[in-house]
């Protein structure tokens, strides 16, 4: 049979016809459709399996807020788990799986749960699963792990696109059913700039559920005008199928705008949802109410619904869950349910009410000051058994029955800034306390006004309010105005197995299990029992779970107290959130500007921080490593090597106090710098750790160019911005970053003057003479192209460090390379970088490692006690400056052929190995060239007097014991002669 | 005259160019940039000087002024003086002997990559790229925004179009981000 | 949260970075008698108070200028945004 519960009207296009899957049977469907109604319409109400239990499950309601109707939803690497069939809108070609059932939805082997429920009661884990503790991990957990769980994940990559954007608008309106189109219709016409969000793909809430009439046509049309009014207005910005999911902080709210997830498949780079951050003056949150169940005995069969779910159902999507229907209702709001369903020639079975006082309009059957006591049916509703007002029982044969229990205004985003609703009598619900969100106002049947007429009016009122508006309220359709009181009816009395949380299969009993083991707080019994803590959040479960708590205690619900509710407001994907930040694009990625070279070149790329680097070159032939690293040191050592150091942060500082400052950032002293001088500085934190390290160049008097680190480049930037601003306020000095200008490379090696007199233009001298051991300047090279030169050297070789401007980068290495290529040029990357400054001595990231003080890098003489900079008072406390302080050494295998490991620990020869005698530890180690074996660098207690001295290198991770000897960290050239050669 | 051939911040020898419906993204070398940092004290006369250098009053906060020679703020008293690369490729030279001691100079060319993006949609671009309400920006306006964790300044040039500069390095990351977004959004 | 820059107007916090306590702005005199007791109490320790708090903000992403924020903790409501420099300034800091 197709479609066999189809009912007339709805707001569904019959003229197309989509086909679905569900548990690989087919089906059609319309346009219009959710998953959820097709299903109804075709006669499916089993759709899957409870948490804990495994018991039968259909729909309970048509929205969000929907607990039971989950299911896995696409295939292969686009299958998501847990989504709610309510909400998914019908695309042809769907597929959807129900889920936590095994082997088939029908017969579920773990439905035997269901049977052993005595012993699943709440806490049943805490209990259980006490002891003994050995069995938790590897018997305990991965049978819970298995058990639990409702959904499966793809395992596969999400191939899918999510965007971030950000929108800013007057007037955010969250919800547009009657009163959010109201407020938007205000808003617009008066020319606000206004956002109307509505997690629904069709605009009007309640509106498109409804049979009334608003002026002459049905509300679903006056719905329709609306938009389409607004849809005319520039200044109205409609978002549908937009879940405002947060409100935070100044007018800050996040929304999940789902682009692409009601459609087949993606064009190539659509995103399929987008995380909108909307700021914000004023929003107005209509976001409606949500019906509330009664709890009765075996009240989640499948079949058994909220009763504006039915109506829902019926009116919008033309659809009814069964031929025959009950109402079980404590209010007038229910028999409208039948009164519908009525209408559409939907057989109504009774309608019970638990007023003696219930109305009688129609031709059906009423139930005055009756109760439903029990339900039967395997896999769906075949009968509700009926406690009469005289006593008796009575059965009748139903396929659905809608439940009605009043309904719950739906605050959420009113708490989401710690604000706590309030108890209104009248409604016996919670609406919208005093400290809401600042900015926000709620209307509506969020804010208590049921009716539609309240709502319009208030969605008309809280705009003009929030917009400031002067004048009278503009002309409001004319619409049904029922009075809202609700007389509280929350469960059956006697009722046990009765759920209140049906997505975490937690019953009334559960509830009263926990009281009685003393859980008193909501948040405890919430926690202990786990209501309200699935997916859905409780929105149909926590009142009914309150409303017996504090009937338990004796209490009244305020008195009882209320769960708040936090972001956000419906389950959002992790990949929303993480939006384009994936793969590579994690973070932007820093290229150099001898990159597209260096990739010609085939060089092996690493990641510095946000940069590539070449790491190393190799040649053909070349199979490891070492063997590329090996050779570009030797290289360089022997006549001249090349290597791109434009990652190293660079600040200009200029002013004519720029000497005065760079005295207080660095601990050595800069006012005596003559310019066309370097001078290596170190940079304490105030607390007396090195900070940082790096040169600062005197280009004139005024003009200083600082490096940083590469990893502290905008940390150091930050710090100096700080102490000029915030500390010395009134020293003419200027910072800015030039880290990108230029490109610079290091030119290292015996042969770097020759080659760079190639390169260099003639009229500047930068013989040894003319351009000694740490002088700097503006050049011009390559037939004028302006460039700085710098006479540094990390390498320990003759060296000097040139500067282009970064869009040269690229030619100029190259012209660097063909240049050489009579001394046998060779660029190097940073690991030869590194081998060479450890055979230097130099100390680097390692050994700057956060933990070190100028004094335990051998430099502690350098912080000048004749001036205040950062961190001077602090370095000389006295625990820094003990005599067995840890000193930088340099450190060598006994025997040539054993390997030095970074991290590894120095013990004295003989005696213990344990944390007690530790001495010390290795910081940095390479392969040594220089020396043909490897060596290390290391922090080692009074480390300066223990040169010569035989220890042992110890790392008990990987078991590893080595024979080392303490030498001086200069390996090569400790005199610095070939530096300034 | 040097013999050195530049590349582009995407690394090309010419600019990429790449058009999405109504919108145009275009890699934009030939600007020179020479940032402008009053001294302390001096405020009022680096003012001056840089509204000499650009032919009109020194732009106040969040906007830019002057033509060929232009400049937008960037911080309290400072500024990035812009010009076209070709005929100024010595901007900060320029802007030095204009300013003299009443401001620090510092060549700003190659630290930056501009892209500018124009065309009927683009603030549809725009909101799935950076916080700033570019709807209501006006021609002249410019402010200093993160994009895909980049420090950017984003200029209105005109009513549909706008330059944004970023940093030269993260050019390549830049460009994925307003490409990525172009398709996004259009 | 939307920090209302003095010179820019309201922009979103995430332009920020965040450093802690403004009472860094009031860095000891290293030349003081009890300097190194001084220096102790600037670097480490810190009020924590719930309620009212006035911290530094740096504008990374923006104009970078330092700024002390008067923020409430327990609300995040932020009454007060100024220029670090002109505070300094008025604390007595020069150079």
């Amino acid at each position: 049979m197709t479609q066999g519960n189809r009912l007339s009207g709805g707001q569904i296009d019959r003229n197309t016809t989509l086909n679905f899957k569900f548990d690989n049977r087919s089906y059609t469907a319309h346009p219009g459709d959710t998953l959820a109604s097709a299903l109804l319409a075709n006669n499916v109400r089993l759709i899957g399996r409870s948490f804990k239990y495994h018991r039968p499950r259909g729909l309970l309601t048509a929205g969000s807020e929907e607990p039971n109707g989950i299911v896995e939803l696409r295939t292969g690497n686009r299958q998501e788990p847990n989504t709610r069939a309510t909400t998914i809108e019908m695309f042809d070609g769907l597929e959807a799986r129900s889920q936590n059932r095994w082997p088939s939805l029908k017969f579920d082997a773990l439905a035997i749960n269901d049977r052993f429920s005595n012993f699943l009661t709440a806490g049943f884990y805490y209990k259980t699963f006490m002891w003994p503790a050995a069995f938790w991990e590897k018997l305990y957990e991965p049978m819970i792990r298995r058990a639990a769980g409702l959904g499966s994940l793809s395992m596969q990559e999400d191939p899918d696109e999510y965007d971030k954007g950000f929108r800013h608008c007057d007037l955010l309106i969250i919800g547009a059913g009657p009163a959010g189109l109201m407020a938007a219709l205000t808003a617009g016409r008066a020319g606000a700039d206004v956002i109307l969000a509505d997690e629904d793909f069709a605009l009007g809430g309640r509106l498109n559920s409804e049979s009334f009439a608003l002026n002459d046509g049905t509300a679903a049309d006056w719905a329709a005008q609306a938009v389409a009014e607004l849809s005319a207005l520039p200044n109205v910005r409609l978002m549908p199928r937009t879940t405002v999911i947060g409100a935070f902080d100044h007018g800050i709210y996040g929304a999940v705008e789902r682009t692409g997830d009601h459609l087949a498949s993606l064009p190539a780079g659509k995103p399929r949802q987008i995380l909108w951050r909307i700021y914000t003056k004023r929003s107005l949150l209509c976001a409606g109410a949500t019906e509330r169940p009664i709890a009765f005995e075996n009240n989640d069969r499948p079949g058994i619904m909220l009763a504006s779910a039915l109506r829902t159902y019926a009116n919008r999507f033309a659809t009814t869950a069964a031929q025959r229907v009950a109402v079980f209702t404590n209010n007038d709001d229910g028999h409208r349910t039948a009164a519908d369903l009525h209408a559409k020639g939907v057989k109504i079975a009774a309608v019970i009410d638990v007023r003696p006082d219930a109305p009688i309009n129609h031709d059906y059957e009423v139930l005055r000051g009756a109760q439903v006591s029990d339900t039967k049916g395997r896999l769906g509703l075949s009968f509700v058994e009926i406690a009469l007002a005289d006593g008796s029982t009575r059965v009748l044969e139903c396929g659905a029955l809608g439940v009605s229990g009043g309904w719950n205004p739906n605050v959420h985003l009113t708490c989401h800034q710690r604000g706590r609703p309030v108890w209104n009598d009248d409604l016996a619900a919670f609406v919208p306390g005093t400290d809401l969100p600042p900015g926000l106002s709620v209307a509506g049947a969020a804010n208590g006004a049921f009716s539609t007429h309240g709502a319009l009016r208030s969605g008309a009122e809280s705009a003009m309010k929030a917009l400031d508006l002067k004048g009278s309220l503009p002309d409001l359709p004319a619409a049904e105005d029922a009075p809202a009181s609700q007389t509280p009816f929350w469960y059956v009395q006697g009722c046990s197995r009765a759920w209140l949380d049906q997505q975490n299969d937690v019953t009334v009993k559960d509830v009263k299990l926990s009281h009685q083991e003393g859980f008193r707080s909501v948040e405890h019994l919430k926690r202990y029992t786990t209501l309200g803590m699935a997916t859905d959040q409780g929105k149909t479960s926590n009142m009914g779970g309150l409303a017996i708590m504090a009937e338990l205690a004796g209490k009244s619900i305020p008195e009882t107290g209320t769960t708040i509710f936090r972001p956000p407001y419906t389950p959002v994907p992790i990949a929303t959130f993480a939006g384009r930040m994936k793969g590579k694009e994690f973070h932007p990625t820093r290229l150099t500007p001898s990159h597209y070279w260096a990739k010609e070149r085939g060089a092996v790329f690493v990641e510095v921080g946000n940069w590539l680097r070449a790491q190393w070159f190799p040649l053909p032939g070349e199979t490891h490593w070492r063997e590329s690293v090996d050779r570009e040191v030797r290289q360089t050592r022997a006549s001249v090597g090349v290597c791109d150091c434009t990652t190293l942060g660079k600040i200009d500082v200029q002013g004519s106090d720029a000497a005065a400052f760079l005295n207080r950032i660095y601990c050595n002293g800069f006012a005596k710098l003559a310019v066309g001088k370097t001078r290596y500085g170190l940079m304490l934190r105030e607390d007396g750790m090195v900070m940082d390290d790096g040169t600062a160049a005197r280009l004139a008097e005024d003009h200083f160019v600082v490096t940083t680190t590469t990893a502290n480049a905008v940390g150091v930037y930050r710090h100096m911005e700080f102490v000029r601003q915030c500390l010395f306020p009134d020293m003419d000095v200027q910072l800015i970053s030039t880290t990108e200008a230029w490109a610079q490379y290091a030119v290292a090696g015996p042969n770097s003057r020759k080659l760079l007199q190639k390169i260099v233009d003639p009229e500047f001298d930068i013989s040894n003479e003319g351009f000694p051991f740490m002088a700097c300047g503006n050049i011009t090279v390559c037939g004028g192209l302006r460039a700085r030169l710098f006479r540094i050297s990390f390498s320990g070789e003759l060296a000097f460090e040139i500067a282009v401007p970064s869009r040269y980068g690229d030619a100029l290495m190259r012209r660097l390379m063909a240049e050489g290529e009579e001394f046998n040029v060779v660029p190097y990357g940073t690991e030869a970088l590194g081998v060479m400054r450890i055979e230097k001595g130099h100390a680097a990231g390692n050994e700057l490692n956060g933990t070190t003080t100028a004094l335990n890098l051998g430099m502690g003489r350098m912080v000048s006690k004749k001036k205040d900079s950062i961190g001077s008072t602090l370095s000389e406390r006295e625990g820094l400056n003990e005599p067995d302080a840890l000193m930088m050494v340099g450190i060598k295998p006994v025997s040539q052929t054993d390997k030095i490991t970074a991290g590894g620990h120095l013990m004295n020869a003989t005696g213990p190995v344990d944390a007690a005698h530790d001495q010390g530890y290795a910081t940095s180690a390479a392969f040594s060239p220089a020396l043909d074996c490897h060596i290390g660098l290391g922090l080692l207690k009074n480390g300066g007097a223990r040169m010569g001295e035989k220890m042992r290198l110890v790392s008990p991770v990987t078991d590893l014991t080595v024979e080392v000897e303490i030498v001086s960290a200069h390996f090569v050239d400790p005199e610095g002669e070939r530096l300034r050669a | 005259m040097h013999d050195l051939v530049a590349i582009t911040a995407l690394g090309g020898s010419e600019p990429r160019v790449d058009t999405t419906g109504t919108v145009t993204c275009s890699e934009v070398p030939g600007v020179a940039l020479a940032s402008v940092a009053a001294r302390l004290g001096r405020e009022k006369k680096a003012a001056k000087a840089l509204a000499k250098l650009i032919g009109t009053p020194a732009p106040a906060i969040g906007r830019f002024e002057g033509a060929p020679v232009a400049a937008f703020w960037t911080g309290p008293d400072q500024w990035m003086v812009e010009a076209p690369f070709d005929s100024h490729e010595d901007l900060a030279e320029q802007a030095k002997a204009a300013l003299g001691d009443t401001a620090s100079v510092s060549e700003q060319t190659d630290a930056w990559v501009r892209f500018d993006l124009s065309g009927a949609d683009v603030l549809a671009v725009l909101e799935l790229l950076c916080p700033l309400d570019a709807r209501k920006m006006e021609e002249g306006d410019a402010a200093g925004t993160p994009i895909h964790h980049l420090g950017c300044f984003v200029l209105c040039r005109a009513p549909e179009a706008f330059s944004i500069y970023g940093p030269r390095s993260s050019a390549g990351s830049l460009n994925h981000a307003i490409l990525a977004a172009m398709t996004s959004a259009l | 949260m939307i920090i209302d820059h003095p010179l820019l107007g309201p922009r979103d916090s995430s332009e920020f970075v965040y450093l802690g306590d403004a009472s860094l702005i009031d860095r000891p005199d290293w030349q003081a008698e009890n300097a190194a007791e001084a220096f102790y109490d600037y670097a480490y320790l810190r009020d924590n108070p719930a309620g009212e708090h006035r911290e530094l903000w740096f504008h990374e992403s923006g104009d970078r200028s330092w700024l002390v924020v008067t923020r409430n903790t327990m609300t995040h409501e932020i009454s007060k945004v100024e220029l670090a420099r002109d505070v300094a300034r008025a604390q007595g800091r020069s150079k």
